[in-house]
């Protein structure tokens, strides 16, 4: 560590730190256009400059890679340091006229006009921030000078516009480019976005949303630099913990369980599908899910709600059962879109002023408090319109050339056809079992009821249990249901698993097939039929013989023992026979 | 009196017994005439048994499953199929009509299936007439 003063006051640094950065560790805010943390400094603007004293040496040097030395004084505000200043300002706006950051800084030092010329178009300064961005730290190597003298400028290669495949399209250079001289075009749809939340761009490193959880951020591998060239790596750098791994990789992890709780949910019925409805095609017709992220105050808008034009909507349409409650895709009733379209309504109505109808086939206000909170809205002066919408289509409103919406319904109260001008159309679309529903229903051997969703052991008695004991079911998988019913399953599911935790034994049934040795002729037709590998032959002995803990007593191995040596506890022939005769006692008597 | 048909069912633990358990939950109405015996697979159905139901007096008898690909045992109603058709040949052999027979699949969530077979069957057997085989 070593000591200077800047303007008067005395700071500690550690040694070769630049003036720059010394300075802003007291608050001292030095001007400059070409510096940028993390990338090595070029001193080309040299609007930084500031004066150096050391003993009886004064001197002029950029702030910005001049190392700090021990005892040294500097001086950021004096006069002889205004006056070059001044003077190189003076230049840049002579050669980069409109240019608003230079502009305004040029002002601040009193500088209005250049006496070096007049040049409105040229907006780059050549500081090389982007060329040294490009090469250092994205190892991209695409920008680069070329020409010198007067004609020195910064390009792509062999000078063609955004011709080249070396530009992987990270924006880097446009981000650090200080005047904005830099455009991106994506002239090949390389920028990633996040496809299922369309409403913004994201960066390659971030937090998918505020309440995720866990709440870390996590990399994009399509659109991270560091994945992509190997350059970068400036998030490793300013993390101080040192939590960046750009090697983690997705693992199977094997664990040995005794219950298994399935908790796998549930997706969101594709509203394109109903081209009726416009989602996709049209402007300003959102999924819930979309407009809840707009709606989010950390969400693209800061919570606004928007329209694809930026200006506020003057009417909004929530039309109910997109896909549910409907004989061509989904009979039953996906449960929680009336309550979210009436919290839609009830935030739409607090943050803007505009009209809201709801389009409903029947108001399912269920829950506790559920009513209560549909009264409210009522109140609120939400519009319900009782049918279902019939389309969405693209119109015109008054005056306005520019494209409204209209949604077509019939108001099954008053017996009409109606037309509803609205700015905005908001989708409820249904609650569906997952894409591999079936696939999953086979790892656990779950039945899945008509709907899709997996079938519990008994509607009312075992509404979190599975035929298969030891696995359990909460939440959506089992069937559409708000989050009090989820969490009212989910806990009752684990207090299941406790139990039998806390128990620590399991009762098996009793129901398995077993060998008679006596009888056994030692064919092994039993041993390739077992689908659960128990029956092993006995070389010794020359019989077949039952692990009994794997067997699961299907009864396939005694149904087929060409001996009968085979005979299945529960479900001997001798029972099922006896039962045969008890059940026909009553045939054959005339 | 007109004839009623005495039909045996087997029916798998896993699958048609809980569907056929579900239609009564579900308060649908399935024939009387099928009388319902639980095995823990369709594998388990000797064949035996179904010859011993003929003889103790059944008109007909209906063999029920897991769909192909949701047996609790992973094949066990595939060899139930294989058995039926074999079954079916030798049946014909002793003068029983095959169509007195049925193999079917019923899963866990067909309630409605359950009554649909189970209706079918009876008035399949109806229509063949009384058996006789006890006598």
């Amino acid at each position: 560590m070593i000591k200077l003063r800047i303007d008067g006051n005395e700071v500690e640094v550690n040694a070769g730190t630049p003036l720059l950065k010394a300075a802003q560790k007291l608050n001292i805010e030095i001007p400059t256009l070409c510096y940028y943390e993390g990338i090595e400094p070029y001193a080309a603007c040299r609007v930084c400059m500031v004066e150096v004293v050391r003993g009886r040496r004064r001197r002029m040097v950029t702030a910005c890679n001049y190392p700090a030395t021990d005892g040294i004084e500097v001086f950021t505000e004096n006069e002889r340091v205004r006056r070059a200043r001044r003077l190189n300002l003076e230049m840049l706006l002579g050669r980069c006229s409109e240019v608003p950051v230079i502009r305004e800084l040029a002002a601040k030092y009193g500088v209005e006009k250049s006496r070096f010329g007049y040049d409105p178009k040229e907006k780059c300064i050549l500081c090389g921030l982007c060329v040294r961005m490009c090469s250092d730290i994205v190892k991209a190597n695409v920008l680069s000078f070329a020409y010198s003298g007067p004609r020195r400028k910064v390009v792509t290669p062999f000078e063609r516009e955004m011709a080249t495949d070396v530009c992987i399209a990270c924006g880097a250079c446009a981000h650090v480019c200080p005047t904005g001289a830099i455009t991106i075009e994506d002239l090949s749809q390389r920028r990633g976005e996040v496809p299922e939340m369309p409403l913004g761009p994201k960066t390659a490193i971030s937090i998918p949303f505020q309440q995720a959880v866990p709440k870390v951020p996590y990399i994009d591998p399509d659109a991270c630099i560091k994945m992509q060239t190997g350059g970068c790596g400036i998030c490793a750098q300013v993390c101080e913990p040192e939590a960046i791994n750009y090697t983690m990789q997705d693992e199977v992890v094997e664990l040995d369980v005794g219950q298994i709780l399935v908790a796998t949910g549930y997706q969101i019925f594709e509203a394109s599908q109903m081209a009726q409805y416009g989602y996709g095609k049209l402007d300003n017709v959102l999924s819930a899910l979309e407009f809840e992220k707009m709606l989010n105050s950390t969400g693209p808008t800061g919570g606004r709600v928007l329209m694809k034009n930026g200006k506020e909507p003057r009417a909004i349409g929530l039309i109910h059962c997109i896909g549910s409650r409907d004989a061509r895709y989904h009979k039953y009733c996906s449960r929680v879109c009336c309550m979210y379209a009436l919290k839609f309504a009830h935030l739409v109505k607090d943050r803007t002023n505009a009209e809201v109808y709801q389009f409903y086939i029947d108001m399912r206000a269920f829950g506790k408090g559920y009513e209560e909170f549909y009264s409210r809205i009522l109140d609120e002066g939400v519009n319900m319109i009782r049918g279902k919408a019939a389309e969405v289509v693209e119109a015109t409103w008054g005056n306005e050339r520019e494209g409204h919406l209209l949604v077509r319904c019939e108001d099954t109260l008053i017996g009409k056809f109606r037309e509803v001008p609205v700015d905005m159309v908001v989708l409820c679309a249904a609650i569906e079992p997952n894409a591999d529903q079936d696939r999953i229903g086979q790892i656990f051997s779950l039945s899945r009821s008509p709907d899709g969703f997996f079938l519990e052991r008994h509607p009312k008695l075992d509404p979190m249990g599975t035929v298969n004991d030891g696995i359990y079911l909460a939440g959506c998988c089992q069937g559409p249901k708000d989050i009090p019913d989820t969490v009212a399953q989910a806990q009752g599911a684990a207090a299941r698993i406790l139990a039998l935790i806390s128990k620590g034994e399991v009762f098996l049934d009793p129901i398995r097939a077993c060998i008679d040795e006596n009888l056994c002729g030692g064919c092994k037709v039993c041993n390739n039929l077992c689908p659960y590998s128990a029956i092993t032959f006995d070389d010794v002995k020359k019989v077949s013989i039952v692990n009994e803990t794997l067997c699961k007593g299907c009864g396939t191995c005694v149904a087929a023992c060409p001996a009968g040596a085979i005979t299945g506890s529960g479900f001997t022939d001798e029972q099922i026979f006896a039962e045969i005769e008890g059940i026909l006692a009553d045939a054959g008597n005339k | 009196m007109p004839f009623e048909p005495k039909i045996v069912g087997f029916l798998c633990n896993w699958c048609s017994y809980t569907g056929a358990d579900l239609a009564g939950v579900s308060r649908i109405k399935w024939p009387p005439n099928v009388r319902p015996i639980r095995v823990m697979c369709s594998g388990r159905i000797d064949p035996t048994f179904i010859v011993k139901a003929f003889r103790e007096g059944a008109d007909g008898v209906l063999v029920s499953g897991c769909h192909p690909g949701d047996c609790h045992y992973y094949q066990g109603n595939y060899k139930a199929l294989r058995r039926y058709h074999l079954l079916r040949r030798v049946l014909e052999q002793f003068g029983i009509h095959p169509d007195r027979l049925m193999l079917t699949w019923v899963s866990a969530a067909e309630g409605e299936r359950w009554a649909k077979v189970t209706n079918e069957i009876t008035e399949r057997v109806r229509k063949l007439g009384p058996l006789h085989l006890k006598d």
